[in-house]
C-alpha cells in the first residue's frame, strides 16, 4: 500500500456561519487577508515537504472560490513541489478537465510538470464537483462527456511524438496539436481518475488507469472496486490489481488515542465548514433531472455520497470515512477498511483541515510515516 | 424514482427532423396564435391560452427538453429550434401566424422572426430573454443557475400566491416539471447567458409589427430592457403590465391576452 499526504490548504479564519449563505463561489475574497494567506501557504508547501522526508508520497488538488481550499492552480503548485520535495510522486488529483476550455493547455502542464520532477507525477482527472463550474463558467450539462473526450486528446497529445495531429471533437478544437516537452515518463504518467458511482466505472477500468474515491467510507468504496473488479472479469481484462484503486479518508494518528481522536476532531472542520448554498449544490443539468428534483425537495436517498455533516465520530470512523487513535488503532482501522472493500492499494491522507495547527499537523505526518505505514505496508504488501 | 412520462411518436406531434413534441391546441378561432413558452410549467399557462382562444386556434408546444418533450442529444441551441418551429410553420400551412414568445421563448421568437416574417403577421415578446444590450459588467438577465430558490421564486411571481414555496412541501410533478425545465434552460442558454450576442445586429430584419410587454415588476429581466429591447425593432411598441412578475401569462392572463388581441386587430 502506497500512502499520499493531502492538504486541502485551507483559509479557516472565517466569520460566523450565519453571515454568510455559502463558503463556496460567494463568499467575498476580502475576508482573506493577503499576508495571512501567504503565510499559510508557506506551511502548508512545508507540511508537504516533511512528508516527503518522512517517505510518504503526496497529493494535492484544486477548487475555485472557495475558503476550503486556496490552491485554485494545482499546476503551479505541482511545479513548486516538484521541486521543493526529493522523493515523493506528487499525485495531482485532480484537473477538472470538463471544466478547462483547454485540454491541450492541460496536458502541456502535466507534461512540464513531470519533467520538472524527473518523472515523479501522477495525473489525475476529475469532472469537478459541482460548485466548481462558476469558475470557469463551464456548463454543468454533460460534463461527464467532456471529461473523457478531454481524457482522450490529453493522453493523445503526451502520446504523439511525430508531429502535429489534428482534433476536431464534440468539445475541443485544435488543429496542430504537438506539445513540447513531451512527458519525462514513457508512454505517460501514471492517469487517475475519480469515481463516485458505479456508472463512472467502466470507462476507467477500461482503459486500466487508477480509480479513485473520496470519504464515501467502506461500503461505497466496496461498490465502486466491485465495479471495477467485475467490469474487468466480464470485459476479459486481467483481474486488477490493488494498485488501482485509491481512497481518501480523514485520518490523524497520535500518540496515544486520546492525542489521536484530539486531532480527528480538528479534521472535522473539513466537514463542518463546508456550508453550500443550495443552488450551488443543485445546477441543472449536472445529475439527471429526477435526481435534483429528489435533492432539492430534501429527499437524499439518490445521493451517492453519505450525508457526512450528520454523522459523529464514532460514526464517522465506523463508516472508514475517518482513520484516528494511536499508531496501532490506525493500523487496526485502516487494516479492517482493506479487508472491507477487498483490497486498495493508495491511501490518500486528508491530514490537515482548518485549525489544525501546523506542529500538530507535522506530529501526526511523522507519527503515521514512522508507525502506520511500515506496519501497514509489512500487513497488506 | 418518479420522472416525467415524455410523449413519444403516438401521443406527440411531430413537428420534424423526427422530433415528437408535447403540443397544446386550444380554441378554433379563425386566426392562428403559435405560443412559444418559458420555463413555466405548461398547466401555468392554461388561462392565457384559454383567453387567447376566443379569437385564436391557440398551439403551444413545449420545446425539446422542457415539460414532457423529448429533446435528441443534437438538439442544443435557440437556432435548432428557431429552424424546427419555422419548418413546422412551413409544413403546416398556417399564415398571418400571431408569433407569441414567453420569457425564453420570446428569444426563440426573435430567432425565428429575424430568419423569416413570411408566414407571421405579429410579433409578440412577453418579459423576453435572448439579447445582450448593456456593458459586459451589466446583469441585464438574473442568474438563474445561482439563486436559491426563494429567491428566484420572488423574482418570477409578484404575487405570493403563485410561487411555489417550499419545495419540499411543494407537489411532486411540480418540481420535476421544474428541474427538467432548468435543466433544458441550460442546455440552451448556459453560455452565452440566455442571450445569442449577434441577434441584436440582425433585429431590423423583423418587419412584422411587434408589441414588447412586460411585467412592471419583473425581478429576472428588469421593464428598462423590456424598453430598450423594443427601441432596437423597427415597429415595436412597448407596454407595461401592472401586478406582474416575470412571467405575466400566469400573473395576469387575461390583460396579457387583451393586449395581444388589440396588438392584432
Amino acid at each position: 500500500m502506497k500512502f499520499w499526504y493531502f492538504s486541502e490548504c485551507a483559509y479557516p479564519y472565517l466569520p460566523d456561519e450565519d453571515t454568510y449563505d455559502s463558503v463556496r463561489v460567494t463568499l467575498p475574497n476580502r475576508i482573506a487577508d493577503p499576508d495571512v494567506a501567504a503565510r499559510l501557504w508557506d506551511r502548508y508547501l512545508l507540511e508537504w515537504q516533511i512528508a516527503d522526508e518522512c517517505g510518504l508520497d503526496i497529493q494535492i488538488n484544486e477548487h475555485h472560490s472557495t475558503a476550503t481550499c486556496m490552491n485554485v492552480t494545482a499546476p503551479i503548485v505541482a511545479g513548486v513541489l516538484a521541486r521543493e520535495t526529493k522523493n515523493a510522486r506528487i499525485l495531482l488529483l485532480g484537473n477538472p478537465v470538463a471544466n478547462r476550455p483547454d485540454p491541450v493547455r492541460v496536458a502541456e502542464e502535466m507534461a512540464l510538470v513531470d519533467v520538472l520532477s524527473h518523472g515523479r507525477l501522477d495525473v489525475g482527472f476529475v469532472r469537478g464537483v459541482q460548485y466548481e463550474i462558476s469558475a470557469t463558467n463551464a456548463s454543468p450539462v454533460r460534463s461527464t462527456e467532456r471529461l473523457w473526450e478531454g481524457i482522450e486528446l490529453i493522453t493523445k497529445a503526451w502520446t504523439t511524438h511525430d508531429g502535429p495531429f489534428n482534433w476536431e471533437g464534440e468539445f475541443f478544437h485544435h488543429r496542430q496539436v504537438n506539445i513540447w516537452p513531451r512527458p519525462y515518463q514513457q508512454p505517460m504518467p501514471p492517469v487517475w481518475v475519480t469515481a463516485a458511482t458505479p456508472a463512472s466505472i467502466p470507462a476507467i477500468a477500461d482503459r486500466g488507469y487508477r480509480a479513485a474515491t473520496f470519504l464515501v467510507g467502506h461500503k461505497g468504496a466496496r461498490t465502486l472496486f466491485q465495479a471495477y473488479r467485475d467490469r474487468c472479469a466480464e470485459t476479459g481484462a486481467p483481474a486488477p490489481g490493488d494498485d488501482r484503486f485509491g481512497y481518501a479518508a480523514l485520518v490523524y494518528t497520535g500518540k496515544t488515542d486520546e492525542e489521536g481522536m484530539e486531532g480527528a476532531q480538528k479534521l472535522l472542520w473539513y466537514i463542518h465548514s463546508n456550508k453550500v448554498a443550495s443552488q450551488f449544490v443543485y445546477p441543472p443539468g449536472y445529475m439527471p433531472y429526477f435526481a435534483r428534483a429528489a435533492g432539492l425537495r430534501g429527499d437524499f436517498s439518490l445521493s451517492p455520497v453519505p450525508d457526512l455533516k450528520s454523522m459523529s465520530l464514532e460514526e464517522l470512523m465506523e463508516h472508514g470515512v475517518l482513520f484516528a487513535g494511536s499508531a496501532k488503532s490506525v493500523v487496526d482501522q485502516i487494516e479492517r477498511f482493506n479487508e472491507q472493500v477487498g483490497g486498495f492499494g493508495h491511501l490518500l491522507i486528508m491530514g490537515q483541515a482548518g485549525h489544525l495547527e501546523h506542529e500538530m499537523t507535522v506530529r501526526g505526518i511523522r507519527r503515521f510515516a514512522e508507525d502506520v505505514a511500515p506496519e501497514l505496508a509489512r500487513l497488506t504488501g | 424514482m418518479q420522472t416525467i412520462k415524455l410523449v413519444d411518436a403516438r401521443d406527440g406531434i411531430e413537428i420534424g427532423a423526427g422530433i415528437h413534441l408535447d403540443v397544446r391546441t386550444v380554441g378554433t378561432g379563425p386566426r392562428t396564435a403559435l405560443v412559444l413558452p418559458g420555463a413555466e410549467r405548461t398547466d401555468e399557462d392554461e388561462a392565457f391560452l384559454a383567453a387567447l382562444s376566443a379569437e385564436f386556434t391557440v398551439v403551444m408546444p413545449s420545446h425539446p427538453g422542457f415539460g414532457r418533450s423529448p429533446r435528441p442529444s443534437w438538439c442544443t441551441s435557440v437556432d435548432d429550434l428557431a429552424y424546427l418551429y419555422l419548418g413546422w410553420l412551413e409544413r403546416t400551412g398556417f399564415t398571418d401566424v400571431t408569433l407569441i414568445g414567453l420569457q425564453f421563448g420570446g428569444w426563440v421568437a426573435m430567432e425565428m422572426a429575424v430568419r423569416s416574417c413570411a408566414r407571421l403577421s405579429r410579433l409578440v415578446l412577453v418579459d423576453s430573454v435572448g439579447v445582450k444590450l448593456g456593458d459586459p459588467t451589466d446583469r441585464e438577465i438574473a442568474d438563474l443557475f445561482a439563486a436559491s430558490h426563494a429567491d428566484l421564486d420572488e423574482w418570477i411571481y409578484a404575487d405570493p400566491a403563485f410561487r411555489m414555496g417550499e419545495l419540499s412541501q411543494a407537489p411532486e410533478d411540480a418540481v420535476l416539471e421544474m428541474a427538467r425545465n432548468e435543466e433544458a434552460l441550460a442546455v440552451y442558454g448556459w453560455q452565452p447567458y440566455l442571450h445569442n450576442p449577434r441577434l441584436s445586429h440582425w433585429l431590423w430584419q423583423i418587419s412584422v409589427p411587434t408589441l414588447v410587454a412586460w411585467g412592471a415588476r419583473d425581478g429576472i429581466v428588469a421593464h428598462e430592457y423590456g424598453r430598450a429591447l423594443a427601441d432596437r425593432f423597427s415597429d415595436a411598441r412597448f407596454e407595461l403590465i401592472e401586478d406582474a412578475g416575470h412571467r405575466p401569462q400566469v400573473e395576469q392572463p387575461e390583460q396579457l391576452a387583451k393586449l395581444v388581441l388589440a396588438a392584432d386587430l
